[in-house]
């Protein structure tokens, strides 16, 4: 199981402590389809990394199974499964006496591939994760930030060209400006590579903007909803999830969707603020309550008015 | 256990002839160069090669116990307080009553200088190894099963290398307290820095002792200088410190 995407599958998915009556996760069942996200999200308790370690058994399954490309991966050699697995923790875990070359050439190397492959993969991946390899190939972990040592750690989770990726909080540690310069690159990388990746965080608004797909776990480890961000945002199945979203998922839910993609009024020679067709519809209602309009003139790429967008049309998105 | 003051298996007069020697050495002066230019090869010199002979072999036998046992408490913590128990009290034993317990065992011999020696090392050489063992962070030992390393390539690959600077720590506390001690040897065998001093003492010969006292320390200051540096050599990410 390597190189292309697979897809993975909790099939009532059970994870019980000796000792505790009520299980960590509750016969979780869902399906993350080949290259998507899917970000698991919760309060604390609802066994969000326990789902996840029991992908690559880290925490053995009580009942129940999960299959990574319609294998199971109780059937699988535990080393052997890990070591198809990118894994990437909040605390990254880089070997403190390795360099970043040895670092990242973790993987390759327990797989016994050839010197001069190990490498060129090397260089390549830090090239991938915008760390030059001539500038940091040869650093130690103690010489990089937080936001390189973290790269590092994807870098050697991508060492092998896994299929499926586990990141457990991977930006949690880090702060804002770097949080967000990372969460963007791995969009960026995610559409290059096109993994499985099952995402771990707390962080609603990093779970909308990186999840394909979002499930959302509540205390006892129940699967409360699994949907796309989209869905959740304008359809939460019940009081839970809607609260866990917040009191702004309206604005959420504007934020995820563009000018461009609605249908727009006539212009019929309207006149007033403007707006480019790449402007998220929250901006576009920010917009208008600056401007003190009840209407925007929607530009295309060249700054030719296409039509318009209303107030109403903003408020009814979620109907 | 034969009593200071008559020195075990002193074959022949190495003390100097008074009446034959140098003023200085006649007047018993502080430092006589002459005398230790006249007496390097035949006593000096022979001293402390045999010096470092007992401290090397008493530090690689305690290293090996050392290593062996901290392996074995790593994974299986119940033999912690035993192993710890029994070092610890050995270590509490003073150097000359444990001599005077192995003698009736293992006689004047090297043995039982090696089997005191050894006996000193392994608490402190045990406790910094095992604690470099369990310095290993929570999260890279994660990072390392999430990976898939087995346990013994975990062990190989990252443990021991990141025990290396606690160990090497236990290292030159134990090669320097070891000098020091195998100075009383002389009180079981006629070898090491300890004889000449051991024989000097009888006459107050102020030269032999300062010499061969000198010897001793400078062998420590040695021995250290040399693990630093083989520290250093062996842990070339602490040497590093961030740039930015």
């Amino acid at each position: 199981m390597s190189g292309v995407a697979a897809e993975i599958a909790f099939d009532r998915a059970t994870k019980r402590y000796p000792g505790r009556a009520e299980p960590a996760v509750r016969e979780l069942t869902l399906t993350i389809p080949a290259g998507a996200i899917c970000c698991l999200v919760g309060p604390s308790g609802a066994g969000k990394t326990t789902a996840m370690k029991m992908v690559n058994r880290l925490i053995d399954i009580s009942e129940g199974d999960i299959t990574i490309g319609g294998t199971s991966v109780r059937s699988l050699d535990v080393t052997q499964l890990r070591r198809g697995i990118g894994y990437v923790i909040q605390q990254v875990g880089l070997f403190p006496h390795m360099s970043v070359a040895e670092n990242v050439a973790t993987v390759p190397r327990l797989l016994g591939w050839p010197k001069a492959r190990i490498a060129a993969r090397v260089d390549e991946l830090l090239d991938l994760v915008e760390l030059p390899a001539i500038d940091y190939r040869d650093r130690y972990p103690a010489q990089l930030s937080g936001g390189e040592r973290q790269r590092v750690g994807l870098a050697r989770a991508l060492a092998a060209d896994p299929p499926v990726m586990l990141m457990d909080e991977p930006f949690g540690a880090l702060d804002p400006i770097t949080r967000a310069r990372l969460q963007h690159e791995l969009l960026r990388i995610q559409h290059e590579l096109r993994k499985t990746i099952v995402f771990v965080t707390h962080d609603i608004d990093e779970a909308i903007l990186l999840g394909d797909r979002i499930a959302i776990l509540r205390e006892g480890g129940v699967l409360a909803q699994y949907d796309t961000p989209d869905a959740l945002l304008a359809h939460p199945a019940d009081e839970f999830v809607e609260r866990f979203l917040g009191s702004d998922r309206g604005l959420k839910l504007l934020a995820l969707r563009r000018l461009d993609e609605l249908d727009l009024a006539p212009l019929d020679g309207a006149d007033g603020p403007t707006a480019d067709g790449s402007t998220t519809l929250r901006d576009a209602l920010s917009q208008m309550i600056t401007a003190g309009a009840r209407s925007l003139v929607v530009l295309d790429g060249t700054g030719t008015p296409q039509g318009v967008v209303t107030l109403e049309s903003l408020t009814g998105v979620a109907a | 256990m034969t009593p200071l003051g008559e020195p075990v298996a002193a074959q022949g007069p190495v003390i100097p002839d008074f009446g034959k020697g140098s003023d200085c050495v006649v007047e018993n002066r502080l430092f006589c160069p002459d005398w230790v230019r006249d007496n390097w090869s035949g006593t000096l010199e022979p001293a402390l090669v045999e010096h470092v002979k007992l401290t090397l072999l008493a530090v690689a036998i305690g290293f090996v116990l050392s290593f062996g046992a901290a392996l074995l408490t790593h994974r299986l913590r119940l033999f912690e307080k035993p192993v710890v128990a029994f070092a610890a009290i050995v270590y509490t034993i003073p150097s000359l009553a444990l001599f005077q317990l192995l003698v009736p065992v293992t006689g004047l011999t090297v043995a039982t200088v090696e089997v005191a020696l050894v006996g000193y090392t392994l608490l402190i050489l045990y406790r910094n190894i095992l604690e470099g063992l369990r310095s290993v962070p929570p999260d890279v030992l994660e990072a390392a099963r999430g990976m898939g390393l087995t346990r013994r390539q975990t062990l190989w690959r990252i443990e021991l290398p990141l025990a290396v600077p606690a160990t090497m720590a236990g290292l030159r506390v134990a090669v320097v307290s070891t000098i020091a001690l195998a100075t009383v040897a002389a009180l079981v065998i006629p070898q090491g820095l300890g004889y000449p001093i051991f024989l000097a003492l009888r006459e107050a010969f102020k030269t032999e002792i300062l010499v061969a006292g000198a010897l001793a320390v400078g062998l420590a200051l040695v021995a250290d200088a040399l693990l630093v540096v083989a520290e250093r050599a062996l842990t070339p990410w602490n040497r590093t410190r961030r740039v930015t």
